[in-house]
């Protein structure tokens, strides 16, 4: 069918003549997240059909990249996902990092892996929090928010941004943890991980909430695997995969810490609900990682030593880092330049989006809002 | 009204002379025009910035407060910012029903102040038959959000729309049926006559008579949110599905007339609840003066019917959002057959209590203490969640 969805199919059963009403859900509608647009084919209320449209928000990162070269480009990474921008960081750090041949210092290390936690845990605030304004409850929005701001002014304390933060540089970090910065974060984990359980005792066990969630579009462990989902969606069907375990980079090997993974401890492993309640547990999880690596962190430089105009040797490299949405691959094409000869980034929730059409066959339009929500879909790492 | 008049004419304020139904009515449309033109508008205006203030306590932010001492003024300045709005009407919508839609919203809502007794002298019109009424003239919003949806030829309105007719014309049955536990006991259908069939004490109510009746006031106060299109039943305007449901076309003068309907109708809700099943106005003797004695009573009921605006504040900030199929299980499966035994039980009850009259009191008693156990362990419920929340933590940001 065309995009647009003008056409009309008329059903003839018995004698009734009945339509599908096509709807246009977004790009401007309040449950989609930013610009994502929806075409619905719907009877009454139940769904037909739901096809993603995905575009609106296409900036053309990945050519940018082959303009602006190395160093520069890595203001233009916080952009890909601006909701968890530090992965991005890392991610393209990482890339040039492995082209070019350069070994990061631990002290650097172990900074990436703190600012990219607790920007993991802003993120995911984010998505429990806006998933639960979208069942209807703005309660919980507000209060995710509020815990949120407290890690945006820890963010900001270390690199001066809030939101699209710069951090990390082409061999390590910008800057050093700032003095008393481990205490701090110490102090606001230790306030945290109680609000968690008052956040589940406020939303994640409301009866409404768990009946609006569980067994709802539920995505299967064959299905997951088939669509190529990654991260919290992944893990919410059930499948025990996380880039941080699996295919361990940074420190990562040296901490231990659980993967959440979806029980279907409401209804059905893989339904909205087990996503949701990943991403809580990731929360605490992060907690943890973070803990260790203030406590295994040791004085030393941050940043190593990288040749001002870099210029890696000619070939390829591929890495992939756990995102808040999971697996994300940076693919970078070196030709001996100052700037990546081709970049291609693969991101989480594009393979969310593809699902989307499959799943939300006989949901209702209610339960659409819902599967969004839950996949934890952000609409500029869809375009890039 | 009669009554009051009628004592006004005795103690000589008014000239006796004139013929008694000018009198009555011209204090009918006196009492009328002040209810509707400055309470039902203060009320529904005031309650727009109460609960926003109430949500942002509770939503950890602060909510209106430039407008005038802690942002009272605030709902008199979007009152006058929506009144200067361009009145936008779309093409391709139903012009006349799309302007019509509003009226027939707020004059359902207008029309059910007629019976909501503010004291024991001060009604607008104490119909005989003022449940009935009350259920025939709500029932008139259904007509206007329907409509609202259908002439603004949007589809998001649609839907809006038509949930709103399925929801409120299936909620009006348990509704209907927790009404009748109270005209049983009261063996009236007019207002005051079921108010004066109660007690000041909390014994008195009819919610605590018996077992059934406050099963039944439980319903009906589920019912009437979801009559009201009150979070949890907020479907027909549920912003993150359906953009802004049966008004999203609206804009200005015409949409506030929605949100002024629904905030007037939060107070209708409070107002019936309170007559109902809490005691309506009834305060012990305290004064001999009728107006003093009025304005008492007139204190209590209104602050009897708020607390009921403000519980549905609370569970609006609290409770998501329900699922049309879930909203109509609810209804169906579960409210309309406990509606069906209360009001059996209640018959039951009445004939055994005839029977036995010893056992009245007590009954009543158990059922307060009952009661009031339930609120206690709810209050302590909710000082164990303030505390293990650690408030203090985040009122005063180490970081």
């Amino acid at each position: 069918m065309s995009i647009t969805g003008l056409e009309v199919e008329v059903e003839r059963d018995d004698g009734f003549e009945t339509e599908e009403m096509t709807l246009n859900m977004g790009p401007q509608h309040p449950s989609t997240h930013g610009v994502l647009r929806f075409v619905i084919k719907a009877d009454g209320e139940v769904m037909r059909k739901a096809t993603p449209d995905v575009g609106y928000l296409h900036r053309s990162i990945e050519k940018i990249a082959e303009k602006v070269g190395y160093a520069s480009f890595m203001p233009y990474t916080d952009r890909v996902d601006y909701v968890a921008a530090m992965p991005c960081n890392q991610g393209w750090a990482m890339v040039t990092e492995r082209l070019a041949g350069i070994e990061v210092p631990r002290r650097g290390e172990f900074c990436r892996v703190i600012a990219t936690e607790l920007n993991r845990i802003a993120s995911h605030l984010l998505a429990v929090g806006s998933m639960a304004m979208d069942i209807g409850a703005y309660t919980p929005f507000t209060h995710a928010l509020r815990e949120r701001e407290l890690i945006n002014e820890l963010l900001q304390e270390l690199c001066g941004s809030r939101l699209t933060f710069n951090y990390m540089r082409i061999g390590g970090c910008a800057w050093d943890l700032p003095p008393r910065f481990g205490e701090k974060a110490i102090e606001y984990l230790d306030h945290l991980e109680p609000i968690i359980d008052e956040y589940n005792a406020l939303i994640s066990f409301n009866k409404i909430y768990v009946e609006r969630l569980a067994s709802v579009a539920v995505i299967s462990r064959e299905e997951a695997i088939d669509y190529n989902l990654v991260g919290p969606n992944l893990r919410g069907s059930g499948v025990k995969y996380d880039v941080r375990r699996d295919e361990p980079y940074s420190v990562y090997p040296e901490i231990d810490f659980d993967i959440p993974v979806g029980t279907g401890e409401a209804g059905i492993v893989g339904d909205s609900y087990d996503r949701y309640m990943v991403r809580i547990r990731e929360m605490k999880e992060c907690c943890k990682i973070i803990r260790q690596c203030l406590s295994k962190m040791e004085p030393g430089p941050v940043i190593a030593k990288v040749p001002r105009n870099l210029k890696p040797k000619p070939g390829e490299a591929y890495v992939r880092v756990e995102s808040a949405r999971g697996d994300m691959g940076w693919y970078c094409v070196s030709d001996g330049s100052t700037a990546p000869y081709r970049l291609k980034i693969r991101t989480g929730s594009f393979a969310a989006m593809s699902a989307i059409e499959h799943v939300s066959r006989g949901l209702m339009i209610a339960d659409l809002v819902a599967l969004i929500a839950s996949l934890d879909i952000v609409a500029p790492e869809v375009d890039r | 009204m009669q009554e009051f008049v009628d004592g006004l004419i005795a103690s000589g304020a008014l000239p006796a002379g004139m013929p008694t139904w000018l009198l009555y009515a011209a204090a009918m449309l006196v009492f009328g025009s002040l209810v509707i033109f400055v309470f039902a508008l203060l009320v529904a205006g005031v309650t727009s910035w109460i609960e926003r203030r109430v949500w942002g306590r509770m939503q950890s932010r602060v909510g209106p407060n430039r407008v005038g001492p802690q942002g009272a003024l605030q709902w008199l300045a979007d009152g006058i910012k929506n009144l200067l709005k361009e009145d936008i009407i779309p093409t391709a919508a139903d012009s006349k029903l799309f302007r019509l839609a509003p009226y027939v919203v707020v004059a359902g809502f207008a029309a059910s102040f007629v019976v909501v007794p503010f004291a024991s002298k001060w009604i607008i019109a104490d119909l005989n038959i003022g449940i009935l009424y009350l259920t025939a003239v709500t029932a008139l919003v259904v007509i206007g959000i329907l409509m609202a949806g259908w002439a603004s030829n949007n589809k998001w309105s649609l839907l809006g729309g038509i949930r709103s007719a399925a929801q409120i014309v299936s909620y009006e049955i348990p509704a209907g049926l927790s009404l009748f536990p109270a005209v049983l006991l009261a063996g009236t259908l007019s207002m005051q006559g079921i108010i004066r069939e109660q007690g000041w004490a909390p014994w008195d109510w009819y919610a605590f008579h018996n077992p059934f009746a406050f099963v039944a006031f439980v319903i009906f106060f589920v019912s009437a949110l979801a009559e009201g299109n009150r979070t949890p039943f907020d479907l027909p305007e549920a912003e993150t599905e359906l953009v802004a449901g049966f008004m999203t076309e609206y804009s200005g003068m015409r949409s506030l007339m929605f949100f002024l309907a629904e905030w007037g109708n939060l107070y209708v809700i409070g107002a019936v609840v309170t007559t109902l099943y809490l005691g309506g106005w009834q305060i012990p003797h305290v004064t001999d003066s009728v107006i003093l004695t009025q304005v008492l009573q007139l204190g209590v009921f209104f602050l009897k019917a708020y607390f009921w605006v403000f519980v549905a504040m609370w569970v609006r900030a609290t409770l998501p959002r329900v699922r049309v199929d879930q909203l109509m299980v609810v209804c169906w499966k579960y409210l309309v057959p406990i509606a069906f035994i209360n009001l059996a039980g209640t018959a039951v009850t009445m004939v055994v209590l005839h029977e036995v009259p010893v056992l009245a009191l007590p009954l009543r008693l158990g059922i307060t203490a009952v009661a009031l156990a339930i609120v206690v362990a709810f209050f302590r419920r909710v000082r164990y969640q303030l505390r293990r929340a650690r408030p203090e933590l985040y009122l005063s940001p180490v970081i």
